[in-house]
């Protein structure tokens, strides 16, 4: 059953997804490829979408995921299925605890887990270059015209402090421009 | 009668619970510390249901639990002030404006995908996809490396990504922090554990990273 699957497949994302937002870029992608419910590039549209839309990524992405694999009860169970253990958890939590940061074991966890979210969002930079040809072997006008607004983008992001959804208008009317 | 009116009371602090959350949603992209400054204003200054102490103490203790610090913050309040059912009401709150925002553009989306303009206007939107997660890696980060093992930590990950599915690397992670304070304190060394991080006050944008 599709809908069991994508809502236990999203549960158990939503125990682990910490650093809510492109640190869950790489689960989530693992998941739906190996379900076979999309391909990387239709993934890295879903990304698109969920960083245009407010909210998190993550729960972005489980609602398009969810949708694309099953329609609208896709989109509202893998949501649901994402949400579940953020509430379990936070309901746990507030009952037996105001200050669980100062706990020594909860340092020690986060110590370790802020540099794999680090990893996670790199190798999700790396993962979707390779996969959309920004990184490749065949260089061709096309590759260049992409690694400069990849470069672009970056300088926009970095230097002008751009928000997300001008520049993902930006460079889909780049794109109409160039490619049709 | 007395009974009627408690609970008609619990429900209009639930609907007010919800509303709050809900009038939040659509505002806050990535959903992240974007939110902190209005979370704030409506829940300390305007609704008074917590002081500004506690709710520095709520967001310290939504990023120790899995998923959007946004989402998170909400659902504590909410079981704060209206217990198991206040939570729900401002996670449904706070969810629900984005669930049909992402909605409406995903059928948008997957409706016009193989429209030729729409093809050539997503190949350009890839590529700017990319930068927006490199932006992220570097704002993440910015703030994961505190000390030379964060750093090895992190390096060693990004080659174990390529090859073990992401949900182990998370757990091993979290293993790899444990044990390595443990032997650190062993040999008695200090530990830089956190950087003290006040900028999202200061740049909106800081949401990219958000969650850590």
């Amino acid at each position: 059953m599709i809908l069991w699957e994508l809502f236990r497949t999203f549960f158990v994302i939503g125990f682990v997804s910490f650093g809510g937002g492109y640190a869950m870029i790489p689960v989530i992608e693992a998941e739906a490829s190996q379900h076979g419910w999309m391909t990387t590039q239709q993934f890295t549209d879903v990304i698109a979408i969920a960083g245009m839309s407010p909210g998190p990524i993550a729960t972005n992405s489980a609602i398009l995921v969810g949708y694309s694999t099953a329609g609208i009860a896709g989109a509202i169970i893998s949501t649901l299925g994402v949400l579940l253990p953020s509430i379990i958890l936070v309901l746990i939590v507030a009952t037996f605890f105001t200050k669980l940061q100062n706990y020594s074991i909860v340092q020690s966890i986060f110590y370790g887990l802020r540099p794999i979210v680090a990893s996670l969002v790199i190798y999700a930079a790396l993962s979707f270059a390779l996969s959309n040809n920004l990184i490749t072997i065949n260089v061709s006008w096309h590759t260049v015209s992409l690694l400069f607004i990849f470069g672009l983008s970056l300088v926009l992001l970095l230097k002008f402090r751009w928000h997300p959804i001008y520049i993902i208008i930006l460079s889909g009317l780049v794109g109409v421009a160039l490619y049709s | 009668m007395k009974e009627v009116e408690t609970m008609k009371e619990e429900w209009k602090v639930f609907f007010q619970l919800f509303w709050t959350f809900f009038k939040m949603g659509p505002v806050t992209f990535g959903g992240g510390y974007a939110m902190i400054p209005l979370i704030e204003k409506e829940v300390v200054e305007k609704r008074k249901w917590l002081k500004s102490e506690e709710v520095t103490d709520v967001f310290a203790l939504s990023q120790t639990v899995p998923g959007a610090v946004a989402i998170n913050s909400a659902t504590f309040i909410g079981k704060r002030i209206g217990g198991v059912k206040g939570a729900v009401a401002a996670m449904l709150g706070i969810s629900l404006p984005t669930f049909f925002i992402v909605l409406a553009l995903g059928i948008l989306y997957f409706f016009f995908q193989d429209n030729p303009k729409v093809e050539a206007a997503f190949l350009a939107i890839r590529a700017s996809v990319v930068a927006l997660i490199a932006y992220a890696a570097i704002k993440t980060g910015k703030t994961a490396i505190t000390d030379k093992s964060t750093l090895g930590i992190m390096i060693v990950g990004v080659p174990l990504l390529f090859v073990i599915h992401p949900i182990f690397v998370i757990l091993l992670g979290a293993l790899t922090g444990i044990v390595c304070r443990f032997v650190k304190r062993k040999l008695g060394y200090n530990m830089k554990l956190e950087q003290k991080n006040e900028d999202y006050k200061n740049h909106p944008d800081y949401f990219m990273g958000a969650g850590i």
